[in-house]
């Protein structure tokens, strides 16, 4: 079985959304990046980050990921602010209940994609 | 740098929006909220390709026929461009009663010209001319078989609600567009509880999805918050305090920001009183319509205080 049917699919998907969207608008050190963007369609953006961190099905590429958040990168976007979104990406899983060992593998996956997501 | 090509010239569009940029060069395509909402500028791409952002809250069908919202679309790749023959239809309506509902907003009544589907809360677009429109909510009810009900607020120097206020009498016809938008009661959970809050003529939408909640026999509490600055900015004080005598579940609280606070009246921002009165929404459904700074503040903060972002319904205005 996927990591991603293991942790609940899209069920899962739906019932992170909320808890970590909140995590990440309340963090001081992060909420600055997430200003200004409508937060329906953000959230429609929490959900894709979700879905690909828990293996689930998505289209995105490295290179996608470099261009989507360079434009946080050129305001500043670095290695505190993905450790922080980490943090939060745990801390939410394990919220709900999720088996330790499944959230290691969802970090990793996330992990995965940091030097794209910083434009290293 | 990218062109537009539409009615066969071509355009230097830069940073601009094709909306902008095309109006910018005198040519008139039909636009209202200019951010994505309403679809008054709704085109079609018939050459190239535009940004997905520029599809995003169109229905699936109209983005996969190349229909995009002109305001939203900032082309990456040179494009031609047309103005659609579909989109949201239009359709005359007469105006069959007119009052003011306070010194600052008008309520107009309008009967459709043919058979007219909608959900109370969700808008219409209001031509003045072909080219110029804007969104105004239903306050009206469908179930009830009321004529549609507007409810306008005067905007100094606005081009179509100083119209409206300074010509529009009954009798008068009008052109409108069919009725768009999500902020509306969906049934189905009639235990949740609703929380709605307004400034201004935001009661519009609201007072529509209260009656049509309790016609559902929504069993929920039904919270309505209506703010302003002092006590003149209410309306529809009477009809809803009516409806909160015959609906215990319904419960109606003008909030006055500014000024003297009368008893049957709270103190404070709308949002702040809201919130002190159910600090966990944890369940909730929201709805949030009016002034754009209460809204989107009002958007964190019941997201906050535990209310879901599926099930929170705003219209800025
Ligand atoms: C979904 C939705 C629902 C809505 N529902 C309602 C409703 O139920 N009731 C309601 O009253 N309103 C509603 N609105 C708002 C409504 O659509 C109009 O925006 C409002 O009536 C103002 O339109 P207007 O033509 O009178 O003013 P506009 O002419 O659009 O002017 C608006 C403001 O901008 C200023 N302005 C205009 N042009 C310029 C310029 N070039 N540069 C700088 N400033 C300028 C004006 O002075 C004015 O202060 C809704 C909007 C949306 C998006
Ligand atoms: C941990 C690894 C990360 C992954 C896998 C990831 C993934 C994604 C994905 C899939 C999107 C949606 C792209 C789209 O469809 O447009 C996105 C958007 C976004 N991400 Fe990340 N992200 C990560 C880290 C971060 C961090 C650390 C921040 C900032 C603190 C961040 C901020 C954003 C913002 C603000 C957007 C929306 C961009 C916009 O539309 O303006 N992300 N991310
Ligand atoms: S003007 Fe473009 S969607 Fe309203």
């Amino acid at each position: 079985m996927s990591l991603y049917n293991e942790i609940g699919g899209e069920g899962a998907v739906n019932a992170a959304v909320d808890i970590f969207y909140r995590k990440v608008l309340k963090d001081d050190r992060i909420k600055r990046f997430f200003d200004g963007v409508d937060m329906n369609k953000q959230a429609a953006k929490q959900k894709a980050f979700l879905t690909m961190a828990f293996g689930g099905p998505h289209n995105y590429s490295g290179a996608d990921m470099r261009k989507g958040h360079a434009h946080l990168v050129a305001q500043g976007l670095n290695d505190s602010h993905f450790d922080a979104v980490m943090e939060h990406l745990g801390a939410t899983l394990a919220e709900l209940k999720v088996p330790g060992h499944l959230i290691a593998q969802a970090a990793a996956i996330a992990e995965s994609t940091r030097k794209d997501v910083l434009g290293k | 740098m990218s062109k537009v090509v539409y009615g066969g010239q071509s355009y230097e569009c830069g940073e601009s929006s094709v909306l902008d940029c095309l109006t910018a060069h005198g040519v008139a395509i039909p636009s209202s909220c200019r951010s994505g909402v309403c679809q008054t500028c709704l085109m079609r791409v018939v050459e190239g390709e535009v940004p997905d952002k520029a599809k995003a809250g169109l229905k699936p069908t109209f983005a996969a026929q190349n229909y995009f919202l002109a305001c939203s679309c900032y082309p990456e790749k040179n494009i031609e461009v047309v103005l659609p023959d579909a989109g949201l239809g239009k359709l005359d309506a007469q105006v069959t009663g007119v009052e003011y509902l306070n010194a600052d907003i008008l309520g107009i009544r309008l009967n459709p010209s043919r058979p007219f589907e909608y959900k109370a809360g969700q808008f219409i677009n209001l031509f003045k001319d072909a080219t110029t429109a804007r969104c105004y909510s239903l306050a009206s009810v469908p179930a009830l078989g009321e004529a549609l009900f507007l409810n306008v607020r005067k905007v100094p120097g606005g081009l179509v609600s100083a119209w409206l206020f300074a010509d529009l009498k009954a009798g008068d016809t009008l052109t409108i567009s069919e009725a768009a938008g999500e902020c509306f009661y969906v049934s189905g959970q009639p235990e949740q509880n609703i929380l709605l809050i307004a400034t201004g003529s935001g009661l519009a939408p609201l007072y529509g999805i209260i009656r049509d909640a309790l016609l559902h026999g929504h069993t929920g509490r039904l919270s309505l918050y209506h703010g302003s600055y002092n006590a003149d900015g209410f309306y529809l004080v009477e009809e809803l305090r009516k409806l909160a005598r015959e609906y215990p579940n319904f419960t109606y609280m003008p909030c006055i920001s500014d000024g003297e606070v009368p008893a049957g009246y709270a103190g404070g921002m709308v949002l702040d009183v809201a919130l002190a009165d159910h600090p966990d929404l944890s369940g909730w459904r929201v709805f949030l319509c009016g002034n754009p700074n209460m809204v989107n503040a009002a958007k964190q903060q019941t997201f906050f205080a535990g209310a879901s972002m599926r099930d929170i319904f705003a219209d800025p205005f």
